[in-house]
């Protein structure tokens, strides 16, 4: 199986891989995927009040098109609106990367990572402005 | 310097060895003939490069000569051994046994004849070291029991199973035992008046012979075994494998055995030490290194390692230059793991993350030295990238995770 050279490029020089601290302020933390399917991805993303992607981090255990679909995205989010972000469908993914059909499930769960980053940047947000309130009342 | 690309995939293919070629040139060229041409001069010496082939097989198995039946391969010579024995012997029963880490030549024509409800398989498990436990055989041998078939040593994690205690079993109880020899032949000593085998499948390009080119070792007595052939035609072989012979591939095949058993004892011990430093390096050089299958019962050229943390087939790609090979699903059609590192029992994502290196005839130190230092280097940027790395070095247990399933 050849590889587009989009995913080697990613697979070498893969962009923004790293961490977050899970508790920094404004950052959304989503791990999809199970060790024994042989794909894990974290994504994070720092998301100011507003609602605008400032940063994103991610790492990925898996296949080079697993570790390309997720460098993808960190690019694809950085400036967007949480809104534009969830609009993102792993087709522009396989498009971008020339994925073929067997590796569809990578861009699949690319697109779930940034569902369940930003859902969780959601919740923490949700729980800190309760904690305000709890502290308020 | 080492030379690039680096060829450390013996267990799926060999190179042809230069000495072997010269064996075949003549058959590829001036010595066309038919061999089953009986009346001219040029079927004499194609059937007297057959001949001389058949003896030179026979030798490095300690089998006679006629019970050599020449097929294309270990694919071929299994399905023959398989489908004819069950067919042959199907008034005297119908079960088969064999064992979970088959390769899919015996385990695919297991399941056809169950499909076909021609036979009913038990399939033995292994034990940590993908080894099957002689016991096990005895226990599953039924009155209808008509045909053992283990192999000899593992394709993927290089295990070699207790041949001999199983041969005696299957004698003492009168079951034919047919053993699966292609990964063993040529590399270690194979002998089947010792493992008291009664059909044996080799094939000529896993020993630096020719593509294309196997034998079904056939026992002529005590007991004389008969098989039902699965390719009719002009009556080749004895009656079991009709088809005008591979005459080039036999004779390479032949040339092949002969050199593999001249040089057995200098190239076993030769292939241990550099499997023994390839697998001092990777683990004096990384940390949760897990060794698949036994740690002494297994080819010498055969190391198969799971570098935790890190997916099969993302490794493969960072080291293109060197040619090994992978337990990971996304490196095979089915999207499923290897199924035979998931049989040892080993965790689920261990079996994503195994490599197989498999040393041959002509690797080198060098080239051992060059591949540990990059496997090494290309693991250890992939767990910087990895999240199971990252949670396993802040103390989290990665099984008691609850993870989203796509």
């Amino acid at each position: 199986m050849a590889y587009s050279s989009k995913v080697l490029s990613h697979y070498t020089n893969p962009r923004n891989v790293g961490s977050f601290a899970k508790d920094e302020a404004g950052v959304g933390t989503g791990i999809v995927g199970a060790p024994e399917c042989g794909d894990v991805m974290k994504l994070q993303l720092k998301i100011r009040d507003d609602g605008v992607i400032e940063d994103a981090r991610f790492k990925t255990f898996g296949c080079g098109s697993a570790i390309a679909s997720s460098s993808y995205v960190t690019e694809l989010v950085k400036g967007k609106k949480i809104e534009e972000a969830l609009a993102i469908k792993n087709s522009l993914i396989v498009q971008e990367l020339s994925l073929p059909p067997v590796k569809i499930h990578c861009s699949v769960l690319a697109e779930d990572a940034i569902k369940a980053a930003i859902a969780d940047w959601q919740k923490r947000k949700g729980e800190k402005s309760a904690d305000k309130k709890e502290q308020a009342a | 310097m080492v030379k690039l690309p680096i060829y450390m995939d013996n267990h799926a293919t060999t190179p042809l060895d230069p000495r072997v070629l010269d064996a075949m040139m003549p058959y590829l060229t001036t010595k066309f003939g038919n061999a089953a041409s009986r009346n001219h001069s040029f079927g004499w010496e194609a059937e007297e490069g057959v001949d001389k082939a058949r003896g030179q097989i026979a030798a490095l198995i300690n089998a006679k000569p006629k019970e050599i039946i020449f097929t294309s391969g270990s694919t071929e010579s299994d399905n023959l051994a398989i489908k004819g024995v069950l067919e042959f012997y199907k008034e005297k029963g119908n079960h088969v046994i064999t064992c979970v880490t088959e390769h899919k030549a015996v385990i695919d024509s297991c399941k056809a004849l169950e499909r076909a409800g021609k036979a009913v398989v038990t399939y033995l498990p292994v034990d940590k070291y993908g080894m099957v436990e002689p016991d096990d055989v005895r226990k599953a041998i039924t009155d209808k029991t008509v045909l053992i078939t283990i192999m000899f040593a593992n394709n993927e994690v290089g295990t070699i199973h207790p041949v001999a205690e199983i041969g005696k079993i299957a004698k003492e109880k009168g079951v034919i035992f047919h053993c699966d020899a292609t990964q063993a032949v040529g590399h270690v000593p194979v002998d089947v008046e010792r493992g008291a085998i009664d059909l044996l499948s080799l094939t000529a390009h896993k020993l630096y012979g020719p593509k294309g080119a196997g034998a079904l070792y056939v026992r002529s007595r005590a007991p004389r075994v008969r098989l039902t052939p699965v390719i009719d035609g002009g009556g080749h072989e004895r009656g079991m494998r009709s088809g005008t012979l591979n005459v080039p591939g036999i004779v390479g095949l032949g040339a092949a055995c002969e050199l593999a058993g001249r040089e057995m004892p200098d190239e076993m011990r030769r292939l241990t030490d550099l499997r023994h430093r390839l697998q001092a390096e990777m683990f004096e050089r990384l940390d949760d290194v897990i060794l698949n299958g036994h740690p002494t019962e297994r080819l010498p050229g055969n190391l198969n390692l799971s570098f935790a943390y890190v997916e099969g087939e993302s490794l493969l790609m960072g080291i293109s230059d060197i040619a090994v090979s992978s337990g990971s699903a996304c490196t095979s059609a089915t999207l499923e793991p290897s199924y035979v590192i998931r049989a040892l029992g080993t965790d689920e994502e261990l079996a994503h993350s195994s490599i197989r290196f498999g040393l041959g005839r002509f690797n080198t130190e060098e080239e051992v030295d060059y591949v540990a230092g990059r496997v090494a280097k290309e693991v250890s940027r992939l767990r910087e990238m990895s999240p199971l790395y990252e949670m396993a070095k802040e103390g989290i247990d990665l099984k008691s995770v609850e993870w989203r399933r796509e």
